[in-house]
């Protein structure tokens, strides 16, 4: 497969700061990627160098085999949906959906023939004359998604777009945009601090820190398999078991990584453990353990008898749950 | 529970403090108080003087005794129509609307920087430069711009340094806008409204495109706009408030205004210079009125065209 987005060593400073710092990142022809990390870890500029708005301070971009170097936005077949979506206020929902059309130089009634399927594709017929500012959060996102998809493009961005969405809607929104990837077949790339989201959308996920990449990975390697401890608290913060009690348990003195799930409450011969935070949180119950120094979390289910604060247990986990790690910090 | 610490404070004393606590208590009445000086002031004293100024322009005055007759009529607005007075009109809309055109042109750009590119340092430069011409008095600022243009001036110097004289003469040679210098043509006449006005242009223009979020420019530019497009289907419509805002004033005082032409210019009358002469050595109180509406009559129909045209929508 081609690769839609290459960068490498693509730098991007702001006076000393280094917002991007030697990035190489690869993402696949019609692949569902994800950029992970926390805020000011260079994910957005990352995203910003795709679309144009920015340019690398050093390093090569390439947009489907062709270099993205002092190409502007508006020539690089790519659109953006933006974190607060950036609608057009002085326009109503089908003149800004028609936007792309309309730059274009294609005729009304095309355009906003255009416009009403693009509506229609992201569930939001009827609503043309409306202006931005009369409608929801949930459907500002799906204007900006249609106004996005319109010229389509064959990259689209997505900076934070569920970010200002309640819990429920967000959750309809990442599967709708599971099915919109599986219908277009375009490449999308989206841009979260939410590991959840994250995990449960994307096909690969790069998780940044500080200005680099730190691990990309399928879902299911960034979580059962982090490089770093950095990756294994920030992805479903795990427990970070520091190599001395690594050497103790499993006689090899290097980093692990624990899932809170892996942890189980046993009736004796495990770790002696004490309770010192019970949260319940439905279906399950994160419990705060101290082994001796080391402090863990666990999460249990909430059927079972739950211990409390205080009271003393005893704790084990499957040997092949604990992941060793490449490196501590 | 310590019951020597009350829940409720005890009253306080003196008038001032019963007064602050009515206010309190009574949060209507500290708003009538705090509107009532500013209503008296405009809804009397002013709107009340404009108002006698308009049912005077229904009167007419008796041509032999020069008093006024208190009858309705519409005589007076008749008057305004002869070609003399006409004139007069034609020329001060014309030169308003060139004025305002002008403004908005050289204004853009400055507001622009002003809005997207000025930080700090360079931003206070900005105000300071766009309102310092305000605080010098504006009758100083008008001579000054006498003695750039007149004839033995330094616009004429320097044209003459650069041996562009003829350039200067043939400009001054074309009718309508040219003259004897350009310190008694309509072309200084225009570029010291210009001038003078110009500040209640910028002001506006800046604030409505400090109101334009950065990531509409930029959404625009990721949906295949060029710089021009964007400027022409985002930056300018959303600006557009404050391009009617500046125009309003630009466009009423250049209406209004009465020393500039006097000072600078070919002597003919602006529609400021007929009403103070009509109110004063004529003591034609009626028409002086009847010119006085016309302003208003052009301002109102202008901002309803304006609203019409949807300048107001992104407000």
């Amino acid at each position: 497969m081609t690769a839609a987005v290459l960068f490498s060593k693509v730098s991007r400073h702001y006076g000393l700061v280094k917002a991007l710092d030697e990035v190489d990142l690869e993402v696949l022809e019609g692949e569902f990627f994800a950029m992970l990390g926390p805020s000011g870890s260079g994910k957005t500029t990352c995203l910003r160098q795709i679309a144009g708005f920015e340019q690398p301070t050093s390093g090569h971009i390439e947009i489907f085999g062709e270099t993205a170097e002092g190409v502007p936005p508006f020539r690089r077949n790519v659109n953006t949906v933006f974190q607060d979506y950036a609608l057009f206020p002085h326009l109503n929902v089908l003149d800004n959906v028609a936007y792309g059309l309309m730059i274009r130089g294609i005729a009304k009634t095309e355009r906003y023939r255009s416009a009403e399927e693009a509506l229609d594709l992201v569930a939001l017929p009827g609503l043309g004359k409306r202006r931005a500012g009369e409608l929801s959060g949930g459907q500002r996102q799906r204007v900006a998604l249609a106004r996005a998809l319109i010229n389509k493009p064959r990259v689209l961005l997505l900076d934070e777009p569920l970010g200002a969405l309640d819990l429920k809607l967000r959750e309809q929104m990442q599967e709708e945009l599971k099915i919109l990837h599986r219908q277009l077949g375009i490449t999308f790339i989206f841009v979260t601090h939410d590991q959840n989201e994250a995990l449960s959308m994307a096909d690969r996920v790069a998780l940044f820190n500080q200005g680099r990449i730190v691990q990309v990975g399928t879902p299911q390697e960034i979580y059962r398999q982090p490089d770093s401890s950095f990756v294994a608290d920030f992805v479903g913060s795990s427990n970070v078991l520091p190599p001395d009690f690594v050497a103790s348990v499993a006689g090899e003195h290097r980093w692990a990584s624990l899932r809170p799930e892996s942890i189980r409450l046993t009736s004796s011969d495990g770790h002696e453990a004490r309770v010192t935070a019970s949260n319940f949180l439905g279906s399950s119950t994160r419990l705060t353990l101290y082994v001796g120094e080391l402090r863990l979390h666990a999460m249990v289910p909430s059927a079972s008898a739950v211990p409390v604060v205080g009271d003393n247990v005893s704790i084990d986990w499957d040997r092949q749950d604990m992941h060793l790690m490449e490196e501590g910090v | 529970m310590n019951s020597s610490v009350e829940g409720i404070l005890p009253g306080r004393q003196g008038i001032l403090r019963r007064f602050a606590d009515a206010l309190w208590r009574h949060p209507r009445l500290l708003l009538l108080l705090m509107l009532a000086p500013p209503v008296l002031w405009l809804g009397i004293i002013y709107l009340g003087s404009l108002g006698a100024l308009l049912v005077h322009s229904f009167f007419s005055i008796d041509e032999f005794s020069g008093l006024i007759n208190y009858e309705f009529t519409l005589k007076t607005y008749r008057e305004l129509l002869i070609p003399a007075n006409l004139d007069i009109l034609v020329r001060t809309v014309s030169m308003a609307t060139a004025v305002t055109f002008a403004a908005i042109v050289v204004a853009f750009p400055i507001a622009f920087y002003a809005a997207r590119y000025a930080r700090g340092r360079w931003k206070a430069a900005f105000y300071i430069g766009i309102m310092l011409p305000l605080w010098s008095s504006y009758l100083v600022k008008i001579y000054a711009w006498k003695l750039v243009l007149a004839k033995e001036g330094i616009l004429n110097w320097l044209f003459a340094k650069l041996h562009l004289t003829w350039l200067l003469e043939a400009y001054l040679s074309l009718p309508l806008i040219g003259g004897n210098s350009l310190s008694v043509s309509y072309t200084g006449t225009f570029l010291v409204f210009l001038y003078v006005w110009l500040p209640f242009m910028i002001l506006p223009l800046q604030a409505a495109l400090e109101r334009v979020p950065v990531n509409l420019l930029e959404a625009s530019a990721d949906l295949g706009g060029s710089s021009r497009q964007t400027f022409r289907h985002v930056v300018l419509p959303l600006a557009l408030p404050g391009v009617i805002a500046g125009s309003i004033f630009t466009f009423s005082l250049t209406l209004g205004d009465y020393i500039i032409p006097q000072i600078i210019g070919s002597s003919r009358f602006f529609i400021g210079q007929a009403v103070y002469s009509h109110q004063g050595t004529a003591g034609n109180i009626p028409l002086a009125a009847a010119f006085a509406v016309v302003p208003i009559v052009i301002m109102g129909f202008y901002l309803w065209m304006a609203k019409r045209a949807g300048a107001f929508d992104a407000l």
